[in-house]
C-alpha cells in the first residue's frame, strides 16, 4: 500500500470548558485506506471528526488534512473532503437528479461535469428508473447509497462517513460497503465511524476511542492478537469497559 | 456566483413543492385584505333599538319615522314601560333604547327644550358610543327640520374628514395587513427555512462544503424577498381596484420602503433561526414574539395615543409601527420622501442593527 499520509494529527485536543471532549489525538491515516474510527457513544468521535472536517476549531495540537492545516486552511480542506452524516441528509423534496445537481453546484463543478457525473452516478447505482423521483419516495437503502455517491461526487481526497449504515438492512449494508471499496480503489481515503463490528472487520486499520483518547490503533487482525480475543466485538468490549464517561 | 444560483434554484424548489405553505402564503394575505375590506367595517347596521314612546304625538312619530328610515337601526316598538326596557337589555335582544317622554311636542313648542333619553348597552363600549351618536344625529336631523329657534348665539361646527372623507376602514386595514403579511412571510418563513436545514442535518453538509456560509443566508433570503414583493403587489392591486384604496404617492417610494421593511424582517428571521433548533420553536417565537406585538403596537388595531406611556415607548421598538406610518403617508396622504425621511431613517437604523446582531450570532454559532 502507498504510505502517503493524508490525515495527520498530533496531540489534537478539543476542550469545552472543563470538559475535554478529544484528548491529545495523534493519528495518521494513509492515502487510499479504509480507516475505521470506533468508540462508544460519547467517546468523542463526533468532536474529533468535526475538527478534521474544519467545522470546529481545535483547542490545541496540530492536524493536517490532505496536506492542509486545520487552523488556517479550512477552505482548502473543505474542497478536498467529502462528508456524509449519520442523519440522512439529502433534500427530500428534491428529485435524485436535482440533489446531484445542487451538490455538484455547491462544490463548484461545471454544468458539463455535473451532467457527465450524474449520468455516471445514476448508471452505476442502477437508478435510471428513479432519477426523476423525489428522494423522499426512495427506500432508505437507496437514499444512503445516493448520499454516499453524492459525498464523493467531486472526487475528494478523503471522505468522512459518520455512521453511514445506521438503520439499513444487512444486504444494503453489504452493497454499501461495495461502494466504499470501489471508492477506496479509486484512491479516495475512507474515514468511517461505525457501531457494527462486522464493518470494523472490513477496515484496513481501526482506531478505538475511549473517554476522548485513542486507546488502540492497528489492523483488526493485530488488535485481536494484541488482546488475545477472537472477534472485534470482544476487542470493543475489552476497551470500552474501561470507559468512565457515560454514553449518551 | 454559480454556487449562489444553484442554491437559490434549490430554495425555489422547496417553496414551490410545498403546496400547503404556498397556499397559505398567497391565500392568507388575500383573504385578509378581502375580509378586512369588505366584512369588517366600523359602521354598525341594523342594530336592534327599542323605542318607548310615552309621547305618542306628532314629534315622537316623526322621530320614530326617521329612526326607522335609517339603515343603522332596526326599530322595535313596544308598549312603553321601564320593565320592558330592562328585560330586553337583560335578554340582549336590543343594543339601544330610546325613551321619548310625554308631552314631547308640547315641550318643544312651548319650552323650546325637551329631553330624550338614550340608553345603550355599554358592555360593548365602542358599539354603545357609536350607536348613541347615530341616534343623536338622527334626532338632531329632526331638530334641524323643524327649524327650532335657538336662544342666543349658536356655534355651528363643521366637520371635514380629510384624506378619508368617507371614513373607510380599508384605509386603515390595508396598510396594517401589508405590514402583517411582510412580517409573517419574511420572519416566519425565513427562520423556518433555515432551521429546517438544521433539523434535517443538511446544514452540516452545507457547512462542510466549500460554500461560504453567508451564501446560505443570502440564498435563503432571496426567494422570500421575491415572494414578499409579489405578495405586496397582489395586495396593492386588490386593494386599489376592488376596495378603492387610493395610491396618492409614488409607487416607487412605496416599494423602496417596503424593501427596507422586508430587509428588517429577514434579519429578524435570521436572528430567530440562529437561536432556535427546531421548526416549532422558530414558529412559536415568530408568531408569539412578532405577530402579537405587531398587531398590538403597529397602531392599526389599537390607537397608540391611548396607550400608557411605557407601552408607547415599547411600540417605538416595533418596526411595523414605522412602516405602517410610512405606508399610510405614502398611499393615502401622498407624501414624498421629504415627509417620511424620519421614519425611513428609523427603519433603516433598525435594519442595520438587526442585521449586525444576526450576522454576529451566525458567526458565533459557526465558530463553536
Amino acid at each position: 500500500m502507498n504510505r502517503e499520509v493524508v490525515i495527520r494529527t498530533d496531540k489534537l485536543t478539543k476542550q469545552f470548558g472543563d470538559f475535554i471532549a478529544a484528548d491529545q489525538l495523534s493519528i495518521e491515516v494513509y492515502a487510499g485506506e479504509i480507516f475505521g474510527f470506533l468508540g462508544a457513544n460519547g467517546a468523542g468521535k463526533t468532536t474529533a471528526m468535526r475538527m478534521l472536517c474544519g467545522l470546529s476549531v481545535p483547542s490545541s495540537g496540530t492536524a493536517t488534512i490532505a496536506g492542509y492545516d486545520v487552523y488556517s486552511q479550512t477552505e482548502q480542506i473543505k474542497k478536498h473532503i467529502g462528508y456524509m452524516s449519520q442523519k440522512f441528509s439529502l433534500y427530500e423534496d428534491l428529485t435524485v437528479r436535482e440533489n446531484i445537481r445542487f451538490f455538484g453546484g455547491i462544490y463548484g463543478l461545471s454544468d458539463k461535469q455535473i451532467k457527465e457525473k450524474s449520468a455516471l452516478l445514476i448508471n452505476t447505482l442502477g437508478m435510471e428508473q428513479m432519477a426523476a423521483k423525489l428522494v423522499a419516495d426512495l427506500p432508505l437503502g437507496w437514499k444512503q447509497k445516493l448520499a454516499f455517491s453524492i459525498a464523493i461526487l467531486h472526487d475528494p481526497d478523503i471522505v468522512f462517513l459518520d455512521e453511514p449504515t445506521g438503520g439499513v438492512d444487512p444486504i444494503t449494508r453489504r452493497q454499501f460497503w461495495d461502494l466504499i471499496y470501489n471508492a477506496a480503489d479509486r484512491g479516495i481515503t475512507i474515514f468511517v465511524t461505525t457501531h457494527y463490528m462486522d464493518e470494523a472487520e472490513y477496515c484496513n486499520r481501526i482506531s478505538m476511542m475511549v473517554d476522548g483518547q485513542v486507546k488502540a490503533l492497528d489492523t483488526p487482525a493485530n488488535l485481536k492478537k494484541q488482546f488475545n480475543v477472537a472477534t472485534m466485538d470482544e476487542v470493543f468490549f475489552h476497551l470500552a469497559r474501561s470507559a468512565k464517561r457515560k454514553g449518551d | 456566483m454559480k454556487q449562489l444560483s444553484v442554491f437559490i434554484r434549490k430554495e425555489f424548489f422547496h417553496v414551490f413543492r410545498d403546496r400547503k405553505t404556498l397556499l397559505l402564503l398567497f391565500g392568507m394575505p388575500l383573504a385578509q385584505v378581502l375580509l378586512f375590506g369588505f366584512l369588517l367595517t366600523n359602521e354598525i347596521r341594523n342594530a336592534k333599538v327599542l323605542i318607548c314612546d310615552y309621547a305618542k304625538d306628532d314629534a315622537s312619530q316623526r322621530i320614530i319615522e326617521k329612526l326607522k328610515a335609517s339603515r343603522n337601526f332596526d326599530v322595535v316598538q313596544q308598549k312603553p314601560s321601564n320593565a320592558a326596557i330592562q328585560e330586553a337589555f337583560r335578554k340582549g335582544s336590543i343594543s339601544l333604547a330610546i325613551v321619548l317622554p310625554q308631552h314631547l311636542a308640547y315641550d318643544l313648542e312651548h319650552n323650546h327644550s325637551a329631553g330624550v333619553q338614550i340608553i345603550a348597552d355599554a358592555s360593548d363600549p365602542n358599539k354603545a358610543s357609536t350607536l348613541s351618536s347615530y341616534a343623536t344625529n338622527t334626532i338632531s336631523a329632526y331638530q334641524a327640520e323643524i327649524n327650532m329657534p335657538v336662544n342666543g348665539p349658536r356655534i355651528d361646527t363643521e366637520i371635514r374628514m380629510i384624506y378619508n372623507p368617507e371614513l373607510k376602514g380599508v384605509y386603515n386595514y390595508v396598510p396594517g395587513v401589508i405590514s402583517l403579511v411582510l412580517l409573517l412571510i419574511c420572519v416566519l418563513m425565513t427562520s423556518i427555512a433555515i432551521v429546517k436545514e438544521k433539523e434535517s442535518g443538511t446544514m452540516e453538509i452545507l457547512l462542510v462544503s466549500p460554500l461560504n456560509p453567508f451564501l446560505i443566508i443570502i440564498s435563503k433570503a432571496v426567494p422570500y424577498f421575491v415572494l414578499s414583493v409579489v405578495n405586496l403587489s397582489c395586495i396593492l392591486l386588490l386593494s386599489c381596484t376592488l376596495l378603492g384604496m387610493p395610491m396618492q404617492g409614488s409607487l416607487l417610494l412605496l416599494y423602496f420602503e417596503s424593501s427596507l421593511m422586508i430587509l428588517t424582517c429577514l434579519s429578524l428571521g435570521l436572528l430567530i433561526s440562529n437561536v432556535t433548533a427546531s421548526q416549532q420553536a422558530a414558529m412559536l417565537i415568530s408568531l408569539m414574539g412578532m405577530l402579537l406585538p405587531t398587531t398590538l403596537f403597529s397602531g392599526f388595531m389599537f390607537p397608540l395615543e391611548n396607550m400608557p406611556m411605557p407601552l408607547q415607548l415599547i411600540a417605538n421598538l416595533v418596526p411595523s409601527k414605522w412602516y405602517y406610518i410610512i405606508v399610510k403617508d405614502v398611499m393615502i396622504k401622498g407624501l414624498g420622501i421629504r415627509d417620511v425621511w424620519k421614519e425611513t431613517l428609523i427603519l433603516a437604523g433598525m435594519t442595520t442593527v438587526l442585521l449586525l446582531i444576526s450576522v454576529q450570532t451566525f458567526k458565533t454559532r459557526l465558530a463553536s
